[in-house]
Order: structure tokens, then sequence, then C-alpha cells
């Protein structure tokens, strides 16, 4: 080995003093045409937090609704648009580009590259998600096609053939719906192509893949997936179109075409799509678990064979969402099957987090908070996976609140929670100040409550019987009580993103500094000022071992010395 | 401190709400309910699915209580404390036997897990269908329930009625699922888990009711704006209770001299373009079958009870209890509107 005393050129602080800033108008501009990857990373982001807002606001106003049997707050068909735009917002407009906002804003800074591999497409890319998402909420302006009052689509975020057909959804609602997921789906490939590009062909020297820091790894796991489940979405979309456009009959049931074959594209894209969205959040609990628990990550090598595991298995457990469709025994047993051994890699996923933290000295630092909450509610949601896969007891849960209550268990109890870490981690890094320590307990512990009485609620309202996607119900099966705790529970986790929202801008302001390194952590990112030079490195960095900067801290005592 | 203490009584909250799950077996008197609970089962296929739920739920409950345990245990003992030296602890890169421990613990259980719920997928749904078991062919409706018994010449709406079976003589009832527009799912939680009803395919299920009684459900698949109410009443008669309603149902309809200009005007307006009644011209299959009307409880699949009232509000402004019900508001005068109703009032 070489000279392993500064082993981090990189380190070496050589940025000019911040620039003058210019006119509003310059600044504005420099955002606009930027393929800077930490602007654009914070653009997704942004973007991202802003459509949390408003699909929250949405999930509020159903929530509202239900606090009642039989209220009219909204109308079956306004409740109806606002949980197919709440779940179609949240996943399309929220969950992936904030995870690909993450992406590339760290990738580079962790591999110790000055950019992503193609700036230009990644802007491309970035501003064909945005327009996506303006198309779809377009949909409340031109849904009926510019006539008389608007519309926005009222099928579910599943979107299930054939109540899109031209026969059941008139006007254009559907046409915004299944256009915006094409265009964004085009801005998530190119990203998905870029991250892969960056990660195989730009990583610092020293850096392999196995001494590559896990959210990278993750990553490049959860690109190599999209590209291939939002093929299916793009192909079912195209399919949609051409039914309800050019007189084709893929879904035309009238006409011997197959409902069946839309359920199957969806969950061809949709099952795998929540890994897309949940591999990223274990990213994140990778980065944040060590540095507060003050560990190595444990079972490096695990970790990362667990994801692409899951990232495998996930291709092949589309159908357990289609356990009430009528398929054969034998094709249930198939997915019983392959649904619990899922199971198996996020098992071990959660016991090396749990070794990770085992005999370490853990600083709740609000990250921590957050991660480990996820831990806990993750956990949770695994075993209600487990429940769901054992497809007689399906039968019973599919869509109902039950159901409901698992899958926000994984992206609000697991990704948003490792989202709100994400951010008190890295936004030190991206803005040059600490977010406020106290406005971020009292956001995390009104979450958590909030969460829990939510969703823990859910559950037993399922049990009871109740299905989703109702905007009403009867006041006889004594579902009323329930369902005004979870609405409060809504409430409260509603009061908890205001506080975090407004701690992301006085924190901009009034935050403490932060310094390079605020949380004593071990990955290159933190070798260099905060916010980062728009080259990131002044000299091309070198890294002897998972962890350079622990190397760099400990020289007595380094990493590279134990890894194999 | 208090951090784990938190936890721990998180924990142990959710460990008595599972407890709670566990104890309302017991809650639960065997029979109908208002609140249609999986847990409260008096059916054959949904009293399988129970005991299935329980062993899962003992299984997965244990893994919880061991990992949250653990979890909980290792934030409040490795927490870092006030009076810290600062000193990074013992690093620890992995352990392939302990990894190794941690992967095979979990084969096993999926092994055990997925064998048993193998059996009773093969046991529910290739179960051979006895000689004896009624045939009910359901066809789901943009937001309501056809029922059709071939065999006995009965067509109904939104109250499926079946006789109760025994485990002497069982007599269930098989459920032949079709749908006339969009995708719908059956699900009465006490009877069977769901089955969806998607056009252009034909899925079936069946139900073997072992308490008699009136169970609720509703459509489980988003469908369209009213998929709220399209709610599913299942009556499992008696069998002297069964053959006296399918006696009845077999009638034409009613016919009263005193009515007959309601009936005229059902018959000249376009309530027949939809709707049908044995025995009289109106032979419609968009809406629900009216020959034996005011044999059930409710109307608008569920959305209000079958009273004179409702049923002329109903004709009058079918939104007032079903935004965007499929039924339009015909503008009939007040005198229409009282015969019709005094018309489809006959209609036993």
């Amino acid at each position: 080995m070489a000279d392993h005393t500064l082993p981090i050129a990189g380190s070496l602080d050589v940025t000019p003093p911040r620039a003058a800033d210019g006119t509003f108008l310059e600044r504005l501009h420099d955002w606009v045409v930027t393929v800077d990857h930490k602007k654009l990373g914070i653009l997704y982001i942004l973007y991202s937090i802003f459509f949390l807002l408003v699909a929250g606001a949405e999930a509020i106003c159903i929530r509202i609704q239900l606090f009642f049997p039989h209220n009219h707050f909204l109308g079956p068909q306004v409740f109806n648009r606002f949980f197919t735009m709440h779940g179609t917002t949240m996943v399309f407009l929220v969950g992936m580009p904030i995870l690909f906002g993450f992406g590339n804003y760290v990738i580079p800074l962790q591999i110790g590259a000055r950019d992503m591999a193609f700036p230009r497409l990644n802007a491309l890319s970035f501003w064909m998600t945005a327009f996506g998402g303006l198309l779809l909420y377009y949909s409340f302006i031109g849904g009926s096609g510019l006539y008389g009052v608007g519309n926005a689509p009222d099928v579910g975020w599943f979107a299930y053939a054939p109540l899109t057909a031209k026969a059941f959804s008139p006007g254009h609602a559907i046409d915004y719906w299944t256009l915006s997921l094409i265009v964004s789906g085009f801005g998530t490939l190119g990203t998905a192509i870029n991250i892969i590009a960056t990660i195989i062909s730009m990583r610092c020297k020293g850096m392999t893949l196995l001494r590559m820091p896990l959210f990278s790894w993750l990553m490049l796991v959860v690109s190599g997936l999209t590209l291939i489940t939002i093929t299916p979405l793009t192909a079912a979309q195209i399919m949609l179109v051409i039914d309800r456009y050019l007189g084709g009959h893929f879904f035309d049931t009238q006409a011997g075409g197959s409902a069946l074959v839309w359920i199957h594209f969806f969950w061809i894209f949709g099952h795998p799509e929540v890994y897309v969205l949940v591999l990223p959040a274990f990213a994140m609990a990778n980065e944040i678990i060590p540095v507060f628990s003050r560990k190595a990550i444990f079972g490096y090598p695990a970790m990362v064979a667990a994801s692409v595991g899951i990232a495998f298995v996930s291709l092949g457990v589309w159908a357990h969402h289609m356990f009430t469709v009528g398929m054969t025994s034998a094709s249930n047993a198939f997915f019983t099957l392959s649904t619990m051994l899922v199971g198996i890699p996020t098992g071990i996923k959660i016991f090396n987090w749990l070794a990770t933290m085992w005999g370490g000295k853990i600083r709740f630092a609000t990250p921590m908070l957050f991660a480990t909450g996820f831990l806990f509610q993750f956990l949770i949601a695994g075993l209600t996976g487990i429940m769901l896969s054992v497809s007689p007891w399906d039968w019973q849960l599919h869509n109902s609140y039950f159901v409901i209550a698992h899958f926000h268990y994984v992206l609000v109890g697991a990704i948003v929670f490792c989202i709100f870490a994400g951010i008190y981690y890295w936004y030190p890094k991206a803005t040059g100040r600490m977010l406020s320590e106290k406005l971020g307990k009292w956001h995390f512990w009104l979450f958590f409550i909030g969460f829990h009485i939510t969703f823990d609620v859910m559950h037993f309202l399922g049990l009871m019987g109740m299905p989703r996607s109702i905007y009403t119900y009867e006041p006889d099966r004594d579902w009323t009580l329930l369902n005004q705790i979870v609405s409060i529970g809504g409430f409260i986790q509603g009061i908890a993103v205001l506080i975090f929202a407004y701690n992301l801008i006085r924190s901009y302001f009034k935050g403490k500094e932060a310094g390079n390194d605020p949380w004593d952590a071990w990955t290159l990112e933190w070798s260099v000022p905060s916010p980062p030079p728009p080259y990131n490195f002044a000299t091309d960095p070198v890294v002897e071992s998972r962890r350079p900067l622990w190397d760099l801290k400990h020289p007595d005592d380094p990493d590279w010395k134990y890894e194999a | 401190m208090l951090r784990g203490r938190t936890f721990r009584s998180i924990r142990l909250s959710l460990r008595a709400g599972l407890y709670l799950l566990l104890a309302s077996q017991v809650a639960f008197a065997a029979g109908p309910q208002s609140t249609p609970s999986i847990f409260a089962p008096a059916s054959t296929p949904a009293d399988e699915v129970y005991k299935l739920s329980l062993f899962v739920l003992a299984i997965t409950g244990g893994i919880f209580v061991v990992v949250g345990g653990l979890l909980a245990y290792a934030i409040f003992k490795y927490r870092a404390r006030k009076a810290d030296d600062n000193t990074e602890p013992a690093q620890i890169y992995g352990s392939t036997q302990v990894e190794l421990a941690w992967t095979v613990i979990p084969v096993l259980i999926v092994v055990v897990l997925f064998l048993t719920t193998a059996r009773m997928i093969f046991a529910i749904q290739d179960a051979p269908k006895p000689k004896a078991a009624l045939d009910v062919t359901v066809v789901g409706h943009q937001f309501w329930w056809e029922f059709r018994y071939p065999k006995l010449g009965v067509v109904t709406a939104n109250e499926l009625h079946v006789p109760l079976s025994s485990e002497k003589t069982p007599l269930p009832t098989y459920l032949k699922l079709l749908s006339a527009d969009v995708d719908h799912s059956f699900w009465v939680p006490q009877l069977a888990g769901k089955t969806d009803l998607i056009p252009n395919h034909v899925n079936t299920t069946w139900i073997n009711p072992l308490h008699p009684g009136m169970y609720v459900g509703q459509c489980a698949q988003f469908c369209g704006t009213e998929h709220a109410l399209m709610l599913l009443r299942v009556y499992v008669d008696t069998p002297d209770q069964f053959a006296t309603w399918v006696k009845n149902q077999q009638q034409p309809a009613v016919h009263d001299a005193q009515v007959a200009t309601g009936r005229h005007i059902f018959e000249t307006q376009s309530c027949m373009n939809c709707h049908s009644i044995a025995g009289t011209p109106a032979t419609g299959r968009f809406g629900p079958d009216l020959t034996h009307l005011m044999s059930r409880a409710t109307l608008a699949s569920g959305a209000t009870l079958n009273t004179r009232e409702n049923l002329r509000e109903w004709i009058k402004n079918p939104d007032h209890y079903k935004e965007g019900s499929l039924m339009p508001a015909m503008q009939l005068s007040d005198e229409q509107l009282d015969q019709i109703t005094a018309y489809l009032s006959t209609l036993y």
C-alpha cells in the first residue's frame, strides 16, 4: 500500500470565496440552464417537496371526508380524483424524483467524481420529469377538454382497465395521466442510465465496486431495476392511448380485449416500483445508521448481495397484487412463495442494521431518530407483507384498509422516514447550514406519533372489512371511531410536515454553520466544503477503503487493514 | 431513559393490540355481525382462512417480539451517554457465522409458512363441487349486483339469498362471477375472501354458510364514481325460508289493476329500457330486475332503505342517495312519481 497518511487529496480546500451572487434574474437563469449535478439534485428535491405538500393536502382532504360516515365535504367524484392524484403524485412526482434527486446530489460526491457522466442528459431528465408533473396537474384545468369545468383522473393510481376506456372515462383526464407518466417515465429512464454510467465509469482512483459506499451501490441497483420496470408501464400507457384514440382493443373487453393484460402490465411495473422507491431509502439508512452508531456497516458484502437479491426477486412477485383476479391455484402458490422469499434478503438487511447499532455509541440526532423510526416501521411493514403474501388471507385483506396500512408503512414509515433522515443528514452539505435540531425533534416526534395513530389503526379497519377507495361508509359498520382516529393522526402528520418546511426555510438563513463534516462521517462527500464547489474536488481523490475519511481520521487503525 | 421507555411502551401497546385481535374470536358470537370482520367467520372458506391467519399472526407476532425487542434493547443499551469519553466503539465488520444463522432461520420460517399456505390454497380453490351445490351467477354492474339462479329461474339484485349449509348436509353455493362493464370484486368478509368480477373473464368462488342471518359486504375493487355505495347483502336462509323465497321469486310480477296508471307510465317512459318486470313488456337489462322489488330491504344497491318515501325520492332524483349512479332523473311530475311509486310498491 502506498502512503496512507493523506489518501484524499480532494480534501484540500482550495475553494474560492463564494462568488458574488448576481441579480435575481441571473441567479434564476443559472438554475434553469444548470447542468451541475448538485443544482439538479436540489431542483429534484425541491420539486418533490412541493408535490409532497400538494399530495399531502389531498390526503388531508380525504381524511376530512372520511371523518364522518355519509360526510359531504367532498363529493364522490372529487374524492375519487383526490385519491387518484394523491397516489399518482406521491409515487411519480414525490417518491421517484426525490430519490433520484438524492442520487444526483450524493453519488458523484461520494464516488469522487466531478459531475454525472452525462450532465446535459441529467438536465433534460429533470426538466422532462418536471414537465410530466405539470401535465398531470394541468388535468385539473384541461381534463374535460378545456370547455366548462375541469376534471382530473379519477380511476385510482392503478387505473385498472376497462374503467380507463373512452366508454367509462370520457374527457381528457386519463390522457393527461397517461402522457404525464410517459413523459416523466422518459425522464426517469434518462436519470437511471446516467447513474449507471456514472457509477460504472466515474469512480475515483482506488474505489473498486466493493469499496463503493452502500448508498451508491443501492442507487446502482435501483437504476438497473428502473430500466427494467419503467418499460412495461410505458408500454401499457401506449397501448392505452392506442385503445382510446386509434381504435385498439388491448383492454377493450367488449371487443375481446383483456382487462387482465393491463393488470399484469401494471403490476410488472408496479411491484418492482415499490423496490425502486424503497431501495434508495435503504441506501440512506446504510449511510446514516453506521455514522450515528459510530460503527462500520455490519456485513457489507451481505448488504450488497441482499440488495441485488431483493431487486432480482422483486421482478417475480407482481401477481401477489392479483390473488383475487382468479388465477389458478398453482399460480397463487408460486407467487406466494416468490413473495415470501423477498423476506429473506430483507431480513438480512434488518439484522445487519441491528448488528451495526449493536455495540455502538448511538447518537440520536434527528437523522438517526428518523432512521430508527424507519427500522422499527420497516420491520412491521415486512411482517404485514408476509401476512399479505399468504394468498388465502390476502383474499380477505386485498383492497382493504389493511393493504392501505401496509403500503403506507412501507412508503411513509420506511421511505418518507428515510427521506427525512436523508434531508436532515445532507442538508448541511447542500446549504452549508445545519437544520435546527429543536425543530427537527418536534418534526420527528409529531410525525412519528401521527404516523402511528394513522397507520396502526388502519390495519384494524381493514380487518373489520373496510375496503379502500370508498368516499363514504355506513354508520352501522362501526368504522366511524377508528376513521376519526386515523384522520386525527393524519392532521398531526400534516402539522409535522409544516414544521419541517418551516425548518428548511428558516435554517437556510439562520441555521448554524455546518463546516465540511458536521456529523463526523466517513464518505468522500464530507471531505469537501459545504456547499461543495461546482467542481466538487480540487484534485482527484484516492481511496483505500470503504471509509476514506475514517482512514484519514484514524491513521493508526485504518479500515483497509480489515476489509477483505 | 425516556427514549427506551417510549419505544418499549409502543411495542407493548402493539402487542396488546395483537392480543385484542386474538381475543376478538371470543368476543364475536357466531353468526352475522354489523361489522363485517374477517375474524368473525360464518362460512367454510372464511373460517379456514381465519384459522390460517391466526397461525400466520402467531409466527409474525413472534418475529416482531424478538426483533423488535432486540431493536429496543440496542436503542436503550447502546445510546451515546452524556458522560462519554468520545472514543469510537470497537469496529466490527461482519461475522460469517452470525450472518449465516440469520439467513437460515428465515429460510426455515418461509418453508413452514409456504407449505401451510399452499395446502390451504389448494384445499379452498380446488375443492370438488358437491352435486347438491346451488349455482348462482353474479354479474357486476356500475354500481349494483345482478344475481341469477340459472337452475331456479330466479333473477334478483343486490341482495343474495342462499340456503344454510351444515356439517351434516353440506349445501354450498357456487358463484360464477361476471362483469357487464368494469372490474368489480365480490366481498362478504364473514363468508369468504374476495374474488374479482372481470369483464370478458369468468371467475368462480364458493361459500358454505353455517349460520343463518344477513351478512353485509361490498364491492372491493374500485369501479367508478359510486364504488363506495355498491353495497351487498347476503341472506343465509334456513331451507324452509329459502324454499319460500325461491317460490315467491319464481312468480311473475303481481298484477294489481288499482295501479294500472302507474304501470302505464312505467311502460311508456324510459324505465323499461333498463329494468325488467317479469310478465310485462319491460325487459331491460341495464338496471336491476324489479319483478319482486318489494321483497328487497334496500334500494340503489344498499344506498338507502326500501321504504315508499325513499323509493319516490330515488325515482325523482337518484343523485339524492347516490350521486353518480347511472339511473337518470326522468323529470317526472309529482303525480307521475306518485303513480309509479304506487305501482312499484305492489311488486312483492
